[in-house]
C-alpha cells in the first residue's frame, strides 16, 4: 500500500502497539529547556530513575535569559532559579547544556538544526509546542507537555496515538515579495487554528521544493497554529547541503549511507492523505494578522473585518472580542494601523535569512520616531554570523537596537515585553492576549514586513516601499 | 496519579472558543518548579484586574460558581502553547473535568497525564450543559467515567466516549512511566536493531 513520509517515520519508530492501538514511539533526539523541564528532573529524582539515553539529549536556556549584557547573571529570581535548575539537573543526569555565556546558546528551535541535532527521518520532541519547527528537516517533530517530558527522559519512547494525515500543496513559485512567512499566515488563515487538529500536514509543491531551510522551518514552526501535530517536509538536496558538515551530523561513510538512506523518505505516488488542500502561490501577497488568533489573517491591502461578517455567533463574539482587545474599528485599512514596537526574533523568524531580509529593507533608512524597534538574533552563533557581515551595523544606524539570543518578546517571560495597551508588528508566531506582556496588541508579520513597519510607524506593504 | 471513577459538583459556563494555554495560565506564572500552587492563577487575566481585585463578571468569581469542579466550554478548548501548567492549574483550583466539543491535541494528553478528564461531545449536547451550567449552583453534573455518562439537574443523561486506554489509567490512576519501564526489553530490542540500521543516531 502506499504510504506517506508520516506513515513510514512512524511506522519504523514503533516499539509497541497495545491491544487497544496506542502506540509505543520510540523517541530519537529530544530538546530540553528550562521552563517545561524542572517538574520532569524532580519526578526522575523522586522515583529514582536515570535519563535513558544523554547522548539524544540536548538542553538550553533560552526563554528566561535577558536579551541585554549577561555578564550580572539573570536579575529577576524566579528566572535566575528556573535556569539553575536546568544546570543543576544537566549536571546531575549528565546531558549535553549550552549555557548562557556559550556562543552555541540560542533558542532551542534554532540551535537544534544549526548544530545538526535535528536529522531526516528522526522522531524529535521537546516540551515545546514549536518543535514542529524541525519537520522542515523530515523529521517528525512535536511538542510534548512535562510529564510526557519526563516519560522520554526515563524511557526514551512517548505513548501516543497514531495522526492522520494531511497535505498541504502549494503550486507554482511565491510571487516577490512574498515570504514563507506570509505563506504559512495565508495557509493558517485559509484552514484555521484547529484546521489541523489530530493530523500531521506535509507539505508539498513548488513553492516549498523552491524555499531555503530557514524559509521550510519558518513554514513548519507555524504549523501547531493550524492545531496539526506537526508539519514535514521531504528531504532533498536543500536539506542535505544546509545539514553537511555541522558539528552533530554524521562524517564521512557515515553521512554518505546517512545521505541515502534520507533519500528514501518520501511520500509514495497515490498515497491517502485525510485532508488534502492546494493553494495557488501566484494569488499570494504578504499577509498581516489583525486579532488574537494567528487565524486572524489577511493581506495587507485588506481591512479590519467586522462581527457582521461572520459565519455564526460564535465566530462573532471572537470577532467583537479580538477586536475590543485590540482596540480597532472594522473597516479601517490594515496599512493604516499605527504601531509603537517592532519585534524581530523567536524560533520562527530570527535565522540568518530572516536578519538578512530585514536588513534588506532597513539598510540606509530609519526608524520612525514613534516607534522602539528590536532585533533578537536566534543563537549566539546566528549573531555572530550577522556581524561579519555587518548586518548589526545596518540595523544600529537605522536605530534597531541589536540584542543577545533567547526567545525575548516572543513571550515576553524576560524583561522584553510590550507595555498594556502598546502594539507591535512581530515576527513571532502567536499574538494571543497578552501573549508579548499583559494588555500588549500583536500584529504577526514576516521579517522584512517588520522591518518596513518600524520605518513607516505604522503597517505597510513592504512591496510598496521605494 | 488519582484515581477518577465519579465527579459530582457544580459546572461553570465558558462560553468561548479557542480558549488558549496563555488564557488559561499566562506566561508569568510559568517560573515555577513545582506542579502545585498555580490555581490562584487560574484564567488570571480573565478573573483579576490589574491591582489584584476580581473582575465580578468572570464566572469563576460568582458565588454560584467558586467551587466549580467542571468546565464547559467551546470548541478547541486549550489550543497554544505544551505548558502542561495549564491542566495543574484547573486541578489546583479544583476543576478535574473540562467538557468541550473539540480540545488541542497536545492540552488532551497532558490533561489526562494528571487525572483531568476532558469529555467530546457533539455541539447540541454541549449548548445544552451550558443551559444547565448557566443555571448556577442548583446545576450540579454527576460525570460517571465507568458508565461513561454526565447526569443532569434534570435527571436526564449523556452518553459519551472515550479512548479506552486513557479510560483504564484514569480509573486505575496508573502511572505511565512505570507502565513503560515494564516493556524494557521491547526498548532494548528496537534499539539494537536501530542502532544497526542507522548507526548515525547514536553517540
Ligand atoms: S521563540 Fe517563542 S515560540 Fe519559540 S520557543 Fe521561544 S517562546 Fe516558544
Amino acid at each position: 500500500m502506499a504510504k506517506t513520509l508520516f506513515d513510514k517515520i512512524w511506522e519504523s519508530h514503533l516499539v509497541d502497539v497495545q491491544d487497544d492501538g496506542t502506540c509505543l514511539l520510540y523517541i530519537d533526539r529530544h530538546l530540553v529547556h528550562e521552563v517545561t523541564s524542572p517538574q520532569a528532573f524532580e519526578g526522575l529524582r523522586n522515583s529514582g530513575r536515570t535519563v535513558r539515553r544523554p547522548d539524544a539529549t540536548l538542553a538550553v536556556a533560552d526563554h528566561n535569559v535577558p536579551t541585554t549584557d549577561r555578564s550580572q547573571g539573570i536579575e529577576e529570581e524566579e528566572s535566575r532559579i528556573q535556569v539553575e535548575a536546568l544546570q543543576e539537573s544537566v549536571a546531575e543526569f549528565g546531558i549535553e547544556f549550552f549555557g548562557m555565556d556559550d556562543i552555541r546558546q540560542g533558542i532551542c528551535h534554532v540551535i537544534g538544526p544549526e548544530q545538526g541535532f535535528t536529522l531526516p527521518g528522526t522522531t524529535m520532541v521537546c516540551g515545546d509546542s514549536h518543535t514542529a519547527t524541525h519537520g522542515a528537516f523530515g523529521s517528525l517533530a512535536f511538542g510534548i507537555g512535562t510529564s510526557e517530558v519526563e516519560h522520554v527522559l526515563a524511557t526514551q519512547t512517548l505513548l501516543q496515538a497514531p495522526a492522520k494525515n494531511m497535505r498541504v500543496n502549494v503550486e507554482g513559485a511565491l510571487p516577490l515579495g512574498v515570504t514563507p512567512k506570509d505563506l504559512i499566515l495565508a495557509i493558517i488563515g485559509h484552514i484555521g487554528t484547529a484546521g489541523g487538529t489530530g493530523h500531521v500536514i506535509e507539505y508539498t509543491g513548488q513553492a516549498f521544493r523552491d524555499m531555503s531551510m530557514e524559509g521550510r522551518m519558518t513554514v513548519c514552526n507555524m504549523t501547531i497554529e493550524g492545531g496539526a501535530r506537526g508539519g514535514l517536509i521531504a528531504p532533498d538536496e536543500t536539506t542535505f547541503k544546509y545539514l553537511m558538515g555541522r558539528p552533530m551530523v554524521p562524517k564521512g561513510a557515515a553521512w554518505e549511507a546517512a545521505v541515502a538512506h534520507w533519500k528514501t523518505l518520501k511520500s509514495d505516488d497515490g498515497a491517502h492523505y485525510d485532508k488534502d488542500v492546494t493553494i495557488q502561490a501566484a494569488d499570494l501577497v504578504p499577509y498581516v494578522t489583525w486579532g488574537t488568533s494567528p487565524e486572524d489573517a489577511l493581506p495587507i491591502t485588506g481591512s479590519v473585518p467586522s462581527p457582521d461578517d461572520a459565519a455564526d455567533e460564535g465566530n462573532a463574539n471572537a470577532i467583537k472580542r479580538s477586536l475590543d482587545y485590540m482596540d480597532l474599528t472594522p473597516g479601517t485599512a490594515l496599512k493604516d494601523i499605527a504601531i509603537d514596537r517592532v519585534f524581530i526574533g523567536s524560533c520562527t523568524n530570527s535565522r540568518i535569512e530572516d536578519l538578512r531580509a530585514a536588513a534588506a529593507v532597513a539598510k540606509g533608512r530609519t526608524v520612525a520616531d514613534t516607534v522602539g524597534a528590536m532585533v533578537v538574533p536566534g543563537s549566539g552563533l546566528i549573531k555572530e554570523l550577522a556581524e561579519e557581515e555587518g548586518l548589526d551595523k545596518i540595523f544600529l544606524d537605522a536605530g534597531f537596537e541589536w540584542r543577545e539570543p533567547g526567545c525575548s518578546m516572543c513571550l515576553a517571560m524576560n524583561a522584553d515585553k510590550l507595555e498594556p495597551g502598546e502594539r507591535s508588528a512581530s515576527t513571532s508566531n502567536r499574538n494571543f492576549e497578552g501573549r508579548q506582556g499583559k494588555g500588549g496588541r500583536t500584529h504577526l508579520v514576516s521579517p522584512a514586513m517588520a522591518a518596513a513597519a518600524a520605518i513607516a510607524g505604522h503597517l505597510t506593504d513592504v512591496r510598496d516601499l521605494d | 496519579m488519582e484515581k477518577f471513577k465519579t465527579l459530582t459538583g457544580v459546572a461553570a459556563p465558558l462560553p468561548m472558543i479557542n480558549v488558549d494555554t496563555d488564557k488559561i495560565i499566562p506566561k508569568q506564572f510559568l517560573k515555577t518548579i513545582k506542579r502545585t500552587g498555580l490555581g490562584k492563577n487560574l484564567f488570571d487575566e480573565m478573573r483579576f484586574n490589574d491591582d489584584g481585585s476580581e473582575k465580578p463578571g468572570f464566572v469563576l468569581n460568582k458565588p454560584a460558581y467558586r467551587d466549580a469542579k467542571i468546565l464547559v466550554a467551546g470548541e478547541n478548548f486549550g489550543c497554544g502553547s505544551s505548558r502542561e501548567h495549564a491542566p495543574w492549574a484547573l486541578m489546583d483550583f479544583g476543576i478535574t473535568c473540562v467538557i468541550a466539543p473539540s480540545f488541542a491535541d497536545i492540552f488532551y494528553n497532558n490533561s489526562f497525564k494528571n487525572g483531568v478528564l476532558l469529555i467530546k461531545l457533539p455541539q447540541e449536547d454541549v449548548d445544552k450543559l451550558m443551559d444547565d451550567a448557566e443555571r448556577g449552583a442548583n446545576a450540579t453534573l454527576t460525570v460517571d467515567l465507568e458508565a461513561q455518562t454526565i447526569s443532569g439537574p434534570d435527571g436526564g443523561t449523556i452518553n459519551f466516549e472515550l479512548d479506552p486506554f486513557l479510560r483504564k489509567c484514569l480509573l486505575e490512576g496508573l502511572d505511565d512511566i512505570g507502565l513503560t519501564m515494564q516493556k524494557k526489553e521491547k526498548i532494548d530490542s528496537y534499539e539494537e536493531k536501530q542502532k544497526a540500521a542507522e548507526p548515525w543516531l547514536y553517540a
